[in-house]
């Protein structure tokens, strides 16, 4: 059939389509599914069959509301009768308000950006911040801060962890709280400056022995310097740190090997195998944008690379990182020290010792692969990496530090500083030391900077109300919100943003990062500079002048000097913290001279975001020599598997520590594994909760889940926890998040989830063994998107559809790449576009490409595009009917047909794929999406009647509609939040991924002033801005020379849904894995059913 | 039983019959007057003014260019509205105790800005871009018309979609050369045979997007 026939006789079309179903109905059949996401479509339950041919359950009506029919009716009658005013809509008039006088730089409708910093556990995120009018809207990675770009010669990365998009949230949070409260009573800040200075008088004269600051982890090197000096004037009073995620297991295993604290940095950019020991270092650790980066870096598989890094991972529990793994294998918490032990042996660590033989009779495991490994390893010596986990037991951490400096990686892929942290406390002794002394009735002032101690302090040192009451005089805290500690204080104050106050930090090198407000606190907010200058002397002190004075002082290398030795000096009278640092007098210099250049430099490190040079300087630890002798005194004997269930904590992947509680943005977004919403829940394997007699029942709508509640009892205290079926997630483990069942985070977060830090204690914070773990007897719902969108084909016909490929790397290299297109089957009744000529000579076809083989699984892009797309939140309940707003998704799918240890875990991100062939357009029968001359597949909002006809349509099934008014328009401070390029959509609109053409359109125009194309890479989706491993390219794949062009032509490029004949614009690139072909099969399995019961 | 109606009502009736055709063309017609009309489009409305400022006064009779207080309409999306500032520079030496001035100084000495009424206020979901425009030829009394002789400044277009599409489609009728951009008195539309070869040429010339590209919505919404 010519070209030009199939347009005219449709006869010939109609059979020439059919002849080609029944072709491919033969071919695609296989037998059982490569890739599921859920253990129902896993199983093919009726449920889920059920649910794929509902396809669209978001659609189906909810009778919420007992309202009465008639009523129903009438109401009807008069809203359609009315329907057709509300389209006659007079516009109100305007106002215009110009400056007075008109800053110089900002021009209005153009936005600027601003370099500052996002700290979470003490290290800073570097960003560049986006602001439109004075209002900060968006955040971007730093990319010219040392973190982000090693070297001059290579374009910064812009990348950013989700914490720190969704930051921008909190900022505009209508909970925060606005003024200074005493006992719940609104106050000015002067007469908390009055009561404060008041007590302070008392003080003196004891040297402040009943004053107690507790903090976070504080790497700022102004604050530190201003805690230290206030202990110079209080010799007597203490300095606490703790954080309920915190770095103790670390510390202590540096302490064990290398005789002191240190930090470790990696090199991943050139390491070829790579160890971890439960670290889940692409998702959750400092520096993780960084590593993640380097580690995706080794595994690009474009431009001819022929070689890749492998990474093996032990874990407790399935993490990001477990997902990206080549060989991955799951244990129980309280064998991975044996396992590094006898990992450690073989690779030759003194002291460390244990028989093979016996570990495979208690585990049941084959330990051959342990060879392969240990020989893998060896080959790569000074290129390789062994890294422990924040969760690992000190021991591992320790092994690992022998294990690094045996394999020759120390000075080459690990790097040895000192920490980063002002002053390195053991946080749990330094709380233990705080709770003693509160006990002891020592403690008369508790000054709480920031956190929220008495939700996240653990079981046994619980700073409950009953042991806070016994600090009698005055109990104060500053924070953004009046949380759960706020409310047993006598003073709550207001803590600033971090966009809104002068500050700086460390970023995870050690750099100097200043943090630059964008906004006038909008609140009558201090920031822990200004709270802390209250206890000097100079108590009005502004916090820029105390930053700046800071730099002043220590100003440029010199800063680096003076922090190492503050805090050697610190370590030299204690390692724990809580200790007078009084006498420490090198502490506090005094002022030298500031230098003549200072205002020009300070201008530059304001600008750039960050002061050069000041990354710790990387230190030579030689390993202790008796350290082996520890070794055999924390001899892990190895337990044998029972059937008692072992505990593991961990900070929630979205929420954390449950400071992010009130982000609806975090809230939504769906956890990586699991992609629940809302709710933590108790994590555990199939065959556990075979024995428990658990299930997971899938409800109507497709993402509400019906689930089993467990009772878990752990050292006398005992929770209701709902239970969730996690494939690979080893047995008789029970994985609990921290960071849910807050009572006071804000009308987001209250009362979602259980609060797991009830059951959690001091002495081992991540893991518990000795658990009890029963079948509760309620049904809790939970809201989740696993089933959601899912691209199955309803009928069945075909069981595969091929959605993600994989392959390894000799496949690959041997030439068969996933990814081949199946056989062209370009037959459309409608002309195609010709982009070749648009007239202009220029010829755009905008297109992306998503490179498979390094997405993480991170989910930045999903808050990138909800922060700059307005993409409003819909809470639990529509979560639950499939109703979330996000633009793009990332699909999580489990491969092999074990739901106990799948044989790998992929990530897709899925957005709008901009098909040339766009099933949508069609079908609308107001023309609300339309194609551009350009390719993109446009929305236009204000043509959209709401059908849904393009979302029914849509194989993808990318398309979001709001069914109900789910932005918030009258809360006067997320209208400060919005993208002002951005249309806010309103109820009964269909919205969709736009490959933000707002920053298409803004390129456009400065290249047609400046009379020049667009230039490669000029145009950044923010999902491909947000990337850490650079998975998403996009650009004009007209231009054969552009990267987005080249990464097209890759063998591993294929379509989504090709069959379907689409076209999409969106391509993807299979993913390539690199096991060691030593160990069979590909990733080896660990679990054996014996032990599910 | 006797007849309800009279005889006549018949003829009535198939009026009434034929006229609802025509009713209904009239309420069609009526209704897109309406919406065309200034009533709704706000175009011809002189809108008042915190401060009874002149173009006419500052443009015609003056001769300032719009870019002197304009300030960022060859650059940015918004062309700029100009901060009391800018009024004060003249004005601290010329007219410095005119009454009508009073809210300007008010504003400069208590650093309130004064609030002007939006004379041209496209609905949200459009989204003009001054610079492209201005740097592609089209000058500012095509949309504005003649501000130099507006005492009171009013809306001289409809700003409807159609009144965009009239130059999105058919860039040749209305581009000029780049340096009349500014011209108040240039001719607002090409219209002879020779005016349009002229735009035609500067269509190529300032690499003018083809219709195309120019219409495709995504162009002006997002």
């Amino acid at each position: 059939m010519s070209q030009n026939d199939r347009h005219i006789n449709f006869a010939l079309m109609r059979q020439y389509i059919l002849d080609h179903q029944d072709a491919c109905d033969g071919v695609g059949a296989t037998s059982g599914k490569k890739y599921w996401r859920s253990l129902e479509e896993l199983a093919d339950s009726p449920a889920f069959r059920e649910l794929v041919q509902r396809e669209y359950p978001q659609q189906a009506e909810n009778w919420d509301d007992p309202i009465e029919r008639r009523t129903f009716l009438k109401l009807m009658g008069a809203s359609l009768a009315l329907a057709g005013l509300s389209g006659c809509v007079y516009q109100p008039p305007e106002k215009v308000v110009p400056y007075v006088k008109q800053p110089e730089e900002v021009v209005p409708s153009q936005a600027l950006f601003f370099a500052t910093a996002f700290s979470l556990g003490g290290v800073a995120t570097p960003l560049l911040v986006r602001s439109n009018e004075g209002r900060p809207t968006k955040v971007e990675g730093n990319p010219d801060h040392p973190n982000n770009r090693p070297n001059a010669n290579v374009p910064g990365s812009s990348a950013t962890d989700i914490f720190s998009q969704a930051s921008v949230l909190t900022l505009y949070d209508p909970d925060r709280s606005p003024t200074s409260l005493y006992r719940d009573d609104p106050r000015p800040w002067s007469a908390f400056v009055d009561a404060i200075r008041g007590t302070l008088d008392d003080q003196r004269g004891k040297q402040g022995a009943g004053l107690r600051f507790l903090t976070e982890t504080i790497s700022s090197p102004t604050l530190v310097a201003q805690l230290k000096a206030i202990l110079v004037e209080f010799p007597q009073a203490k300095w606490h740190q703790y954080e309920a995620i915190n770095n103790d297991n670390a510390r202590a295993g540096a302490v064990m090997a290398l005789g002191q604290p240190a930090k470790v940095i990696y090199d991943f950019s050139k390491a070829d195998r790579v160890l971890s020991l439960d670290s889940d270092f692409l998702a959750a650790m400092p520096g993780m944008l960084r590593y993640a980066r380097d580690f995706a870096d080794k595994r690009r598989m474009t431009q001819g690379r022929r070689d890749m890094n492998r990474l093996y991972v032990i874990e407790t529990t399935p993490s990001n990182t477990g997902a990206m793994a080549d060989h991955c294998w799951r244990l129980r918490p309280s064998e991975l020290a044996v396992f590094a032990q006898l990992l450690a042996n073989r690779l030759g660590v003194r002291g460390s010792s244990a028989d093979a033989g016996s570990i495979a009779s208690w585990t049941g495991l084959d330990t051959r692969w342990i060879d392969a490994v240990v020989r893998d390893l060896q080959a790569h010596k000074g290129s390789t990496i062994v890294l422990a986990g924040r969760e690992a037991s000190p021991i591992v951490h320790a092994l690992a530090h022998a294990m690094n400096d045996l394999l020759g990686n120390v000075g080459k892929t690990v790097f040895y500083s000192d920490p980063l942290e002002g002053d390195s406390v053991d946080q749990r002794q330094s709380l233990q030391e705080l709770v003693n002394d509160i006990d002891g009735g020592r403690v008369e002032i508790l000054v709480m900077l920031g956190g929220n101690p008495v939700y996240t302090t653990p079981a046994d040192l619980k700073l409950d109300k009953n042991r806070l009451f016994k600090v009698s005089k005055l109990r104060v805290h500053l924070s953004m919100f009046r949380d759960e500690t706020s409310e047993l204080c006598h003073w709550h104050i207001p803590e600033t943003h971090y966009l809104e106050a002068w500050s700086d930090a460390r970023s995870f090198d050690g750099t100097a990062t200043i943090v630059q407000p964008l906004i006038e606190p909008l609140y009558q907010s201090k920031s822990p500079h200004e709270f802390l200058a209250v206890f000097t002397a100079r108590f009005d002190q502004k916090g820029y002048d105390i930053v700046r004075d800071y730099w002043r002082a220590h100003g440029g290398a010199g800063a680096q000097g003076t922090n190492a030795q503050g805090t050697q000096a610190a370590r030299a009278t204690s390692r724990t913290g809580g200790s007078p640092l009084a006498t420490q007098s090198n502490v506090i210099e005094p002022l030298p001279s500031p230098a003549p250049d200072f205002e020009n430099a300070w201008r530059k490190w304001v600008h750039d975001g960050f002061i050069p040079n000041t990354a710790l300087q990387t230190k030579t630890f030689s390993p202790r020599s008796d350290w082996s002798n520890q070794l055999q005194q924390a001899g892990s004997q190895p337990q044998s598997r029972t059937s008692q269930i072992e505990i593991v904590f961990r900070g929630d992947p979205s929420i954390y520590d449950g400071r992010f509680a009130n982000n609806g943005w975090l809230q939504e977004l769906p956890k990586p594994l699991t992609k629940l919403t809302w709710d933590n829940v108790g994590l555990i394997s199939p065959n556990t909760a075979r024995s428990l007699g658990i299930t997971i029942t899938i409800g109507k709508d497709g993402g509400d889940f019906f689930v089993d509640e467990l009772k878990v009892d752990y050292r006398g205290s005992s929770i209701f926890v709902p239970a969730w079926i996690m494939p690979g997630h080893p047995d008789n483990v029970i994985t609990l998040h921290l960071g849910y069942g807050r009572r006071l985070a804000g009308r987001v977060g209250n009362g979602h989830g259980f609060n797991a830090y009830d059951l959690r204690w001091a002495d081992s914070p991540w893991f518990g063994t000795d658990a009890q773990v029963a079948k509760g007897a309620t049904r809790p719902t939970l809201a989740g998107s696993q089933l959601h969108f899912n691209m199955e084909d309803h009928n069945f016909s075909r069981e595969d559809r091929d959605i993600v490929r994989s392959q390894s790397l000799a496949d690959y290299l041997a030439g068969k790449p996933e990814g081949e297109q199946p056989p062209g089957r370009d037959v459309t009744l409608y002309p195609n576009y010709d982009y070749e000529n648009q007239g202009n000579g220029l010829n755009y076809a905008w297109g992306m490409a998503i490179d498979l083989n390094n997405c993480i699984g991170c989910n930045a892009c999903t808050i990138a595009c909800q922060a700059e797309n307005n993409i409003p939140v819909v809470g639990k309940d529509e979560v639950a009917r499939s109703r979330e707003m996000h633009w793009i998704r990332v699909d999580t799918y489990f491969k092999g047909d074990n739901a106990s240890n799948p044989e790998a875990t992929e990530f897709m991100p899925v957005p709008c794929m901009h098909c040339e062939n766009a099933p949508c357009e069609p079908v609308c029968p107001v023309h609300a999406t339309v194609h551009s001359a350009e390719g993109l597949n446009d929305m236009v909002y204000n043509r959209c009647v709401g059908t849904k006809y393009c979302s029914n349509n849509c194989p993808y099934k990318v398309r979001r509609f709001n069914f109900f008014l789910y932005q918030d328009w009258d809360t006067p401070t997320y209208q400060l939040m919005r993208n002002p390029d951005v249309t806010v959509r309103s109820r009964g609109v269909m919205e969709k991924c736009t490959y933000c053409v707002q920053r298409i359109q803004g390129a456009k125009i400065q290249a047609e002033i400046e009379g020049r194309k667009v230039r490669d890479g000029e145009i950044v989706t923010a999902c491909q801005a947000v990337c850490p491993t650079n998975v998403i390219v996009f650009g004009d794949i007209n231009d054969p020379n552009s990267r987005v062009s080249q990464i097209k032509a890759e063998q591993r490029n294929y379509s989504l849904l090709a069959e379907l004949n689409t076209r999409p614009r969106t391509t993807y690139l299979s993913r390539v894995r690199n096991p060691n072909p030593e160990i069979v099969p590909a990733v080896s399995t660990t679990e054996t059913p014996s032990h599910g019961d | 039983m006797p007849q309800i109606f009279h005889h006549s009502t018949n003829a009535l009736a198939r009026a009434t019959i034929f006229g609802a055709v025509f009713i209904l063309l009239a309420v069609l017609w009526v209704t897109v007057e309406i919406t065309r009309s200034s009533w709704n489009t706000g175009q011809w409305v002189e809108r008042e003014q915190p401060v009874q400022f002149s173009h006419k006064h500052h443009v015609g009779d003056d001769g300032i260019d719009c870019r002197y207080c304009h300030t960022s309409v060859e650059t940015a999306a918004f062309a700029g509205i100009p901060p009391t500032e800018t009024c004060m520079n003249c004005h601290k030496q010329i007219w410095a105790e005119s009454p009508y001035l009073e809210p300007v100084r008010a504003s400069f000495q208590t650093g309130m800005p004064i609030e002007w009424m939006r004379v041209h206020d496209l609905p949200d979901y459009a989204y003009f871009n001054h610079s492209i425009h201005v740097n592609k030829g089209v000058g500012c009394s095509t949309c504005h018309g003649r501000v130099d002789q507006m005492p009171i400044t009013y809306q001289a277009s409809s700003l409807q979609m159609e009144w965009c599409l009239e130059c999105h489609r058919n860039p040749e009728r209305f581009v000029r050369p780049k340096d009349k951009v500014f011209d108040m008195e240039w001719r607002a539309e090409n219209r002879s045979k020779e005016d349009l070869q002229q735009g035609r040429r500067w269509v190529g010339e300032y690499h003018i997007q083809p219709p195309n590209v120019l219409t495709s919505c995504s162009t002006c919404h997002r």
